[in-house]
């Protein structure tokens, strides 16, 4: 019989958790979102004996059981509740060996909950480089749960961590702190355990605290502990200090001479050297402002040959299936519609990996902390925080995931209007548009011999967003009022060499979850519009199709042609077409024709789409033996009344501008609704975004035509 | 000896924390280590003057001007 039990990994931020995770678990990760909320869920499975196995629960990084952010709050709702379906059967606690003091207060806190513990003491190669010296055997005795030494990142103690748990299993040893926590609140305490019929003080008193905040807990038992609370005087602030300094008694008491420090810290000196150049007042910044160029023309210039391979792999494909299928309706939905919005996904994939390498590298070392830590005076300005520059820097890959992680923000404020100001920034949906209007009227040449100058006018695109999200949240601040403070305290971690295999794991995993979540909305919007190009009123259809039929066998010679004429009638007549033109009158001050238009309407799906719309509706048009790449095919287009070119410099210019502030994505929408729970705020983005790129490309038309 | 601000003394010197000015704070602070008898230094300024670095506790911490001038030391 084998047997699967519920883990869950704890830790500090910083404490290389996620390392321990990767470790066990490999490449067995499933990611998915904790139910009613979009914090990350990340499980994994773990075998531990033949017939015993785990499902690994990574919680969010936390320094204790007192929740500030959003994220830190799962830890709690799994923890204090036993009805929650991912309690744990057993926890394992990974601290920080060079930084056991802060890394224990979670620790205590879980003794008292009388959890099933492991510790884990992680990043003992570099305590020993640092000349801190642990009794691993006396603190295992004086806490009274087992102790593990391992070095996650060169997979060393990860065996003996196994053994442990299955230890810790089968013949649990709980400790607790000894702390007399009934005493901070003894008839709150009491009545809360009456009242749910629990036996833990603590739980009872974190309850105490927290009961406004637990999703878990109905309104009738939110109004109980509150009255239980007020009835008795509970006063959180002050019981709070009460625990936090007996616990780091506690703490002091147990590492008095369980650890020795020899040295001092060759790690930390090293560190704080790299601290005065890095983050120095001059150099400081213009070393970071380096790094943002480089990785900008690295995403271009890295990513373009591997894009070309999938883009002709795709038209070897297309080439290939157009030999082998029957010609019909269903060959056509293939390569017509589906091919095309494969390729649309895909083409993304290096340009994703080349930002997440680098986004993974940065926060990996311990540099990005020292990117919020520089930049919060200046983000304060804009009604951000320090810690935006994260969101504000992922939005550059996808503003999804960014917005996601504007939960470690504190504030609520200053939350809010990061998640506002996040589309702004240039998303890879925005790449591969920008890439090819960039194409289309940029020349390939090089500044200076080594500046790609469509890389250079691709990050003014970029720089762009980034004014544009500062502009908004300085306008926000002055509109949004607040009554909670805004604070910034955060750990800048010792400087480390990136882990390789957690900055593979992090790719591999961004990369799948935006093939499998984007690649499906693109998918159906491509098998849609197929469908709205292809198809139209039958009436204009059967019309057109007898004025060519007869011309066609009159004229054999001229087929191919006629052929071509009769798919753009179709187009115009079809469906999509006669959205595009429904829309055309409102869009034509800004230089688009009624087939821009469709892109601008399936755009609202994912601006991605754009090129798969393009790619689709010059397929359709095209005649069957012309097979080049979208940007040809786009290249070629005219205006077929008057001949000129369709996309010219001030309307492709004016198409960018509009990509650039446009909110053209369900998925973000979908996700600001769910993290500000409701429609007011996706609303006001999706309108004001929307009004703001309409006037910013009609400027930029107006001007350049 | 008498109590100063942490914003009051110099890059590199070394002072211990003695209490805090406000409560809200301090409970954020406690928990990050700043405890009442810990050393504790600043060790750096932000490039645009706020915040500031700080190492307590084993660890380095940044932290605003506004929240280190809740910290009084000795």
């Amino acid at each position: 019989m084998n047997t699967t039990i519920n883990i869950a990994l704890i830790g500090n931020p910083n404490t290389g958790k996620s390392t321990l995770f990767n470790a066990l678990t490999g490449l067995n990760q499933k990611i998915g979102n904790f139910s009613g909320v979009t914090v990350e869920r990340k499980t994994g499975k773990l075998d531990l004996t033949e017939n015993l196995s785990a499902s690994l629960i990574d919680l969010p990084g936390t320094y204790s059981l007192y929740p500030r952010s959003a994220d830190e709050q799962i830890a709690l709702e799994i923890l204090n509740s036993t009805k929650n379906p991912d309690y744990p059967n057993l926890v394992v606690v990974v601290v920080d060996a060079t930084n056991l003091k802060r890394n224990l207060l979670l620790l205590t806190q879980l003794m008292d909950l009388q959890l099933p513990l492991v510790l884990a003491l992680n990043m003992m190669d570099v305590a020993k480089q640092s000349g801190i010296e642990i009794d691993i055997a006396l603190l295992e005795k004086k806490l009274g749960i087992p102790v593990v030494s391992v070095t996650a990142r060169d997979f060393q103690g990860v065996q003996e961590l196994k053994n442990a748990i299955v230890k810790q299993y089968e013949n649990p040893k709980l400790a607790s702190t000894g702390i007399n926590i009934h005493a901070y609140a003894p008839e709150v305490i009491d009545e809360i355990k009456a009242y749910f019929h629990i036996e833990n003080d603590y739980a009872a008193f974190e309850l105490a605290h927290h009961y406004h905040e637990l999703g878990n807990l109905t309104q009738e038992k939110k109004d109980a502990v509150e009255a239980i609370g007020l009835k008795h005087h509970f006063n959180g602030n002050k019981t709070q200090v009460a625990e936090t300094i007996d616990r780091y008694n506690f703490i002091n008491e147990i590492l008095s001479d369980t650890v020795r420090k020899n040295k001092p810290a060759v790690d930390e000196t090293r560190s704080n050297k790299l601290d005065a150049i890095l983050t120095h007042r001059i150099f400081g910044l213009l070393i970071f402002f380096v790094i943002l160029f480089a990785v900008f023309q690295s995403i271009f210039n890295w990513s373009q040959y591997p894009m070309g391979l999938i883009e002709n792999a795709f038209i070897g494909i297309e080439n290939f299936l157009k030999a082998v299928l029957p010609s019909g309706i269903l060959t056509n939905l293939i390569i017509g519609g589906i091919l095309p919005g494969m390729s649309g996904v895909l083409i993304f994939l290096p340009q994703i990996a080349v930002l997440f390498l680098f986004i993974a590298i940065l926060e990996d070392t311990g540099y990005m902390a020292r990117v919020t830590f520089m930049m919060d005076r200046l983000m304060k300005n804009f009604g951000l925080n320090g810690k935006s520059v994260v969101p504000l820097i992922s939005g550059i890959a996808c503003a999804v995931p960014a917005i996601m992680s504007a939960r470690s923000i504190e504030n609520w404020k200053d939350r809010l209007i990061t998640i506002f100001v996040t589309p702004f920034m240039s998303c890879s949906a925005r790449l591969p548009v920008y890439t090819l209007l960039i194409s289309l009227v940029v020349p390939n040449k090089f500044v200076f011999g080594f500046l790609s100058l469509q890389g250079l006018i691709l990050m003014a695109m970029y720089l762009l967003g980034f004014v544009s999200a500062l502009l908004a949240g300085w306008l926000l601040k002055l509109f949004i009022k607040t009554k909670s403070k805004s604070y910034f305290l955060m750990e800048l971690p010792v400087y480390r060499m990136p882990r390789w295999s957690n900055v593979g794991i992090t790719i591999f995993n961004k990369a799948r979850t935006f093939v499998m979540e984007a690649g499906k909305v693109i998918l159906a919007v491509s098998i849609i519009l197929w469908v709205l190009a292809t198809f139209g009123p039958s009436k204009d259809f059967d019309q057109i199709n007898a004025k060519y039929a007869a011309s066609i066998k009159a004229d054999t010679t001229q087929a191919s042609l006629l052929t071509s004429k009769m798919n753009a009638e179709k187009l115009e007549a079809s469906y999509a077409g006669q959205l595009g033109k429904f829309i055309e009158p409102a869009i034509r001050p800004l230089g688009y024709d009624w087939k821009i238009g469709i892109a601008l309407v399936t755009s609202f799906a994912a601006r991605e789409v754009f090129v798969g719309t393009m790619s689709t509706i010059y397929s359709v048009q095209g005649d069957a033996e012309h097979l080049d790449t979208v940007r040809d095919k786009m290249l070629e287009a005219r205006n077929p009344t008057t001949g000129e070119l369709t996309f010219t410099f001030a309307t492709v210019m004016s198409l960018m501008i509009f990509y650039a502030f446009a909110m053209q994505c369900m998925s973000t929408f979908a996700v600001v609704y769910r993290e500000t729970n409701g429609l007011k705020w996706p609303l006001i983005q999706l309108f004001t975004m929307t009004a703001i790129a309409y006037i910013a490309a009609f400027g930029v038309y107006q001007l350049l035509s | 000896m008498e109590l100063r601000k942490l914003t009051d003394i110099a890059i590199g010197t070394v002072a211990t924390i003695d209490s805090f000015t406000d409560e809200e704070t301090s409970i954020l602070l406690l928990e990050m280590g700043c405890l009442p008898g810990e050393q504790i230094e600043i060790s750096n300024i932000a490039p645009l003057g706020d915040p500031i670095a700080i190492k307590v506790s084993g660890y380095k911490l940044s932290l605003r001007k506004k929240e280190a001038a809740t910290i009084l030391v000795r």
